[in-house]
């Protein structure tokens, strides 16, 4: 190997590692500091001391450890500084000292169950004081630690969106005085709400892909599975958020079924269930029974979870229990009133009771102003016009479809499906 | 990415020791909590399991006793991540954890990534013809 090559795998092993360890790391300083943004840019430092420090000394036998204790020396140097200026510095940096003191192996530090400032750390960069987008962009930027290049190659926008998101809701959150903090009581819930918002936004991105060309983006979906995750393991006793988890794994579990060789949209209903992920399922179908143990299963994330299991759990497309997903679909729309919901009941009652029945309640949410712009309605219309031998106004439907579509092979298939019909000349 | 880690060795085991045990449990719960590893179990002695071989195009049943001293021992455990260089990051922190607490000790950590969607190389066909070439 030349000199360039092991600098390259030092450099690799560097940012691997600060990966894994990043989360940890902001949380610990955010702790240390009760400021989110600059644990954040400390953190950051860390890093860069590595990248200069490791070619030379090679990689550390722990180097977790060794980011964790450079993180820390980084926030005790500021506190020190900042001792001349703020007595509330002084005070944090003695209980620093102290515990710096009683605790001099960093090592076992780095191992600590810091679940409650993780916890914490999901908490601020999911606040509802931020923007939906914001909230989204600091998720993955402190939680998932995703580079602002890779979340804005993610979302499709350009750099410099991205960073300013970021910048705009660091600078919110100092700002705000709410830096650090973790709700109690019915406060908690009302956030845990927003976390939930924000995880299930980040993977619904990922897995709807609602712009461009790429179906799928699975970056997305698998860090919002994880954060999920890390939720569940922080707060195992709320319901909703093995509902979520459980309504991503299950969605999740289908991906490599979902798209063909080209990378067009294979539907539901006609994916090789072979290719979908056991092990996912498996772990889908467990949360959502933990969500009903737990009092959950009528949540939001729980219904939603439910209805992919009725999925998972059919050997063949014909085995679907439709009647049990038309009546999950209808308590979802108890609970929220959504014409997007009623949209999807539609294709559930449909399937269960024919197409005209699936008409008819397409047909009451049809001119919603919501929908107006939605193409999945006239494409579901299409769908059961086709169905019903209505094939003229089927063509119209998948047109009116493709127009609408914001995505170029969701358009593209709607454009087939009209031209199948006109082939047929009709 | 999805990762397969493996533990095998050519010694013996004798059980872990209770500080290599308090190790890794410790690193598992960080793990499970971390969203990153998502299965994981140890494996009996294969003596109580078998294996099953094409040789020459004839099927066996091969169930022991296993002469071999290379064994596959231990455990094994399922962890998602982002590329190799994170999995390569668990895997040194979970062999440093055996050097640390089980001092002469010989061992190697697999890693496999799962074959996925988009990433080339996965679900090779052809590994047979090239295994041939190696035999």
């Amino acid at each position: 190997m030349t000199a360039a090559d092991i600098d390259q795998t030092v450099r690799a092993t560097i940012h691997a590692t600060w990966r894994v360890v990043q989360p940890r790391l902001i949380a610990t300083l955010s702790r240390m500091l009760r400021d989110v943004p600059l644990a954040e840019e400390l953190t950051q430092d860390a890093l860069v001391t590595a990248l200069e420090a490791w070619p030379a000394i090679g990689v550390p036998d722990n180097p977790g450890a060794w980011l964790m204790t450079t993180a820390k020396r980084r926030a005790l140097d500021h506190l020190r500084r900042g001792r001349m200026l703020a007595d509330k510095h002084d005070m944090l940096a003695r209980d620093m000292l102290q515990e710096q003191e009683t605790v001099p192996d960093f090592d076992t530090a780095l191992d600590d169950d810091i679940g409650d400032e993780l916890l914490r750390l999901i908490f601020t960069a999911c606040h509802p004081v931020l923007s939906r987008e914001g909230r989204t962009a600091l998720a993955l930027r402190m939680i998932c630690g995703l580079t602002t290049s890779e979340i804005a190659r993610a979302y499709l926008v350009p750099e410099a969106t991205i960073s300013q998101r970021i910048v705009r809701a660091k600078r919110t959150l100092s700002n705000s005085g709410l830096a650090y903090e973790t709700p109690g009581g019915e406060a908690l819930s009302e956030r845990l709400a927003s976390v939930l918002e924000v995880v299930y936004l980040i993977f619904n991105e990922g897995y709807l892909a609602a712009r461009g060309d790429e179906w799928l983006r699975p970056q997305l979906c698998e860090e919002a599975l994880r954060m999920g995750r890390v939720l569940a393991g922080l707060a195992p006793d709320e319901p909703e958020v093995h509902g979520l988890v459980a309504l991503m794994d299950l969605n999740a579990s289908r991906t490599r079924a979902r798209t063909d060789a080209n990378g067009d949209p294979i539907l539901l209903m006609d994916q090789d269930r072979t290719l979908w992920d056991w092990l996912q399922i498996r772990r889908g179908l467990r949360s959502l029974e933990r969500a009903g143990e737990l009092g959950g299963g009528g949540g939001f994330y729980a219904l939603q979870a439910a209805i992919a299991a009725c999925h998972a759990r059919a050997e063949s497309p014909g085995a679907t229990n439709w009647q049990r997903i038309a009546q999950l679909y209808a308590e979802l729309s108890r609970l929220v009133r959504s014409p997007i919901i009623e949209l999807n009941r539609a294709v559930a009652v449909g399937m269960a009771s024919g197409p005209q029945a699936g008409l008819d309640v397409l047909d009451a949410v049809a001119g919603t102003p919501a929908l107006a712009a939605y193409h999945h309605l006239p494409a579901v219309r299409g769908d059961f016009l086709q169905k019903l031998g209505r094939l003229v106004e089927a063509r119209q439907a998948f047109e009116a479809a493709a127009q609408l579509a914001t995505n170029g092979r969701e358009r593209a298939l709607m454009q087939r499906r009209a031209a199948a019909i006109e082939a047929r000349n009709i | 990415m999805r990762f397969m880690y493996i533990v095998t060795s050519s010694q013996p085991m004798k059980g872990p020791t209770p500080a290599l045990m308090e190790a890794m449990q410790k690193i598992s719960e960080r793990e499970i909590k971390a969203g990153r590893m998502i299965d994981n179990g140890g494996l009996m002695p294969l003596a109580s399991g078998a294996r099953v071989r094409i040789l020459d195009g004839e099927l066996s049943v091969i169930d022991g006793p296993f002469i071999e001293a290379k064994e596959v021992v231990g455990g094994y455990a399922i962890f998602e991540l982002r590329d190799k260089a994170e999995a390569l990051v668990m895997a040194k922190e979970f062999m440093q954890l055996h050097l640390d607490h089980l001092p002469g000790w010989d061992g190697t950590c697999e890693l496999r990534a799962f074959a996925t969607p988009g990433i080339d190389g996965g679900c090779d066909v052809n590994a047979r013809s090239s295994v041939a070439a190696h035999a």
